[in-house]
């Protein structure tokens, strides 16, 4: 009896959630960066409040964009590396259906994690609660485009020593828009302006990645498979 | 000759950078046939099963299996295939039977008693239940030989499946191959040793 795409897809979600959480190492330690980056800031400039709030959007965006950038070697690195790519690829599956799993289990323990820590953030960095569901819908937002795109330049990148400094240089530049609306939306939610337009951007970002970058991650994966 | 019943290698030619690995390969395996793959190191011999698999696309030539490229027919013929290369392919972090529920999964359904009864046939039904990078190399070449057996694939693609296995282990490996070509499979395997079986099994020199 075959198996759909759609059954496929999600036993791949769920062995990749089941990887994750025997390794918490790996889930916690871009969590930890993210609150201690964040952390750092307030002790480095001033407790003034509010100097604080006016920093506050770019040292969230920025602190989140390289905290997810931290996960995003264990993409399909761990695979490449033990052979199991290679099993996944000739599991008569489309590689799309792979990646789009893989990357949306990245996202579930990596993103949600980071946006379900962010309100601690928020409050060390003085953000008014007012402002707190739009921080929350920027980030979830932004770190699934993230996922996405950083999913295009782990497939570039797996067969390569030192492939990570690479990465970030792929993924960073292509990052630049998420963070300049991401911000924008924490900036204006926290002046009391409406963050609509904003957010708005993010989500198409976020829809045009979701739709074309499985496709480039999997044309990627295929040439580093050769 | 029936072309239409066989996995035919046509001419392949492969270049590594400079290095022309496979200069015009061409061989045919039937059901019911065994290919053994040889030849001193550095010829090319995984080179030409990842070939096989589809894996790689040689620069010239092709592989057809039941007369249809394996290029086009990709999904067709993967449901048929069974590939285990030398490293075992195996999650540390899973047991040894979540690594087969994952990967078998994938290709068909099939039943934990199923997956049980595949680790037992290759003598590691004790370690079912034990994360895979706390079992010794040759068990998780069971453990990967497991795999290729509950697949339930006719195209078994096998590099080394000796590497790493005791007396009972090279036993095991060749009884299984004899009952998958007896079953009407055909097998292409890598190996450097002699292959001592009861089936029909032809040789593939590769030389420099």
């Amino acid at each position: 009896m075959t198996v759909s795409a759609w059954e496929a897809f999600w036993l791949i979600v769920r062995r990749e959630m089941r990887l994750s959480f025997r390794r918490p190492e790996q889930l916690l330690q871009p969590l930890v960066f993210f609150l201690i980056v964040t952390t750092l800031f307030p002790l480095g400039l001033s407790l003034q409040l509010s100097l604080l709030r006016d920093i506050a959007p770019g040292v969230l965006w920025v602190s989140a964009l390289l905290s997810a950038l931290l996960s995003l070697d264990f993409l399909f690195k761990s695979d490449a590396d033990d052979g199991t790519l290679e099993q996944l690829a000739l599991s008569g599956h489309a590689l799309t259906v792979i990646v789009a799993a893989k990357t949306l289990a990245h996202w579930l323990v990596t993103g949600v994690a980071l946006v379900l820590v962010s309100p601690i953030v928020g409050t060390a960095l003085g953000i008014p609660l007012g402002a707190f569901a739009t921080m929350l819908v920027s980030l979830a937002l932004g770190t699934l485009t993230l996922s996405w795109l950083g999913a295009i330049g782990a497939g570039l990148t797996i067969g390569l020593r030192r492939g990570n400094v690479l990465l970030s240089l792929i993924v960073l530049p292509l990052a630049t828009p998420l963070l300049i609306f991401g911000a924008a939306a924490t900036e204006r939610a926290i002046s009391g302006t409406s963050p609509v337009g904003a957010l708005y951007f993010l989500a198409a970002l976020c829809v045009f990645t979701c739709t074309l970058a499985p496709f480039a991650a999997a044309a990627a994966l295929r040439i580093t498979l050769e | 000759m029936n072309m239409s019943n066989a996995l035919c290698v046509e001419n392949v030619h492969v270049w590594r950078g400079d290095r022309h690995v496979l200069q015009g390969v061409s061989t045919q395996v039937h059901r019911g046939e065994l290919l053994h793959i040889s030849g001193p190191n550095g010829t090319g011999k995984t080179t030409l099963l990842r070939v096989v698999s589809g894996l790689l696309r040689p620069e010239q030539g092709s592989v057809t299996w039941l007369g249809q490229s394996i290029a086009s027919h990709r999904t067709e013929y993967q449901a048929v295939l069974a590939y285990a290369a030398h490293e075992p392919a195996l999650k540390g972090d899973l047991t040894a039977l979540e690594n087969l529920r994952f990967s078998v999964g994938l290709k068909r359904r099939s039943k934990p008693q199923e997956l049980r009864g595949a680790l037992e046939r290759t003598g590691v039904a004790a370690c079912a239940d034990l994360p895979a990078r706390v079992l010794s190399a040759g068990q998780r070449r069971r453990v990967s030989l497991a795999r290729v057996v509950a697949m339930q694939a006719s195209v078994w693609l096998l590099d080394e499946p000796y590497a790493n296995l005791d007396a009972a282990g090279s036993e095991l490996v060749s009884g299984l191959l004899a009952d998958h070509v007896t079953a009407g499979g055909l097998a292409l395997v890598v190996a450097h040793r002699e292959l001592a079986l009861t089936c029909d099994v032809r040789r593939l020199e590769l030389n420099s």
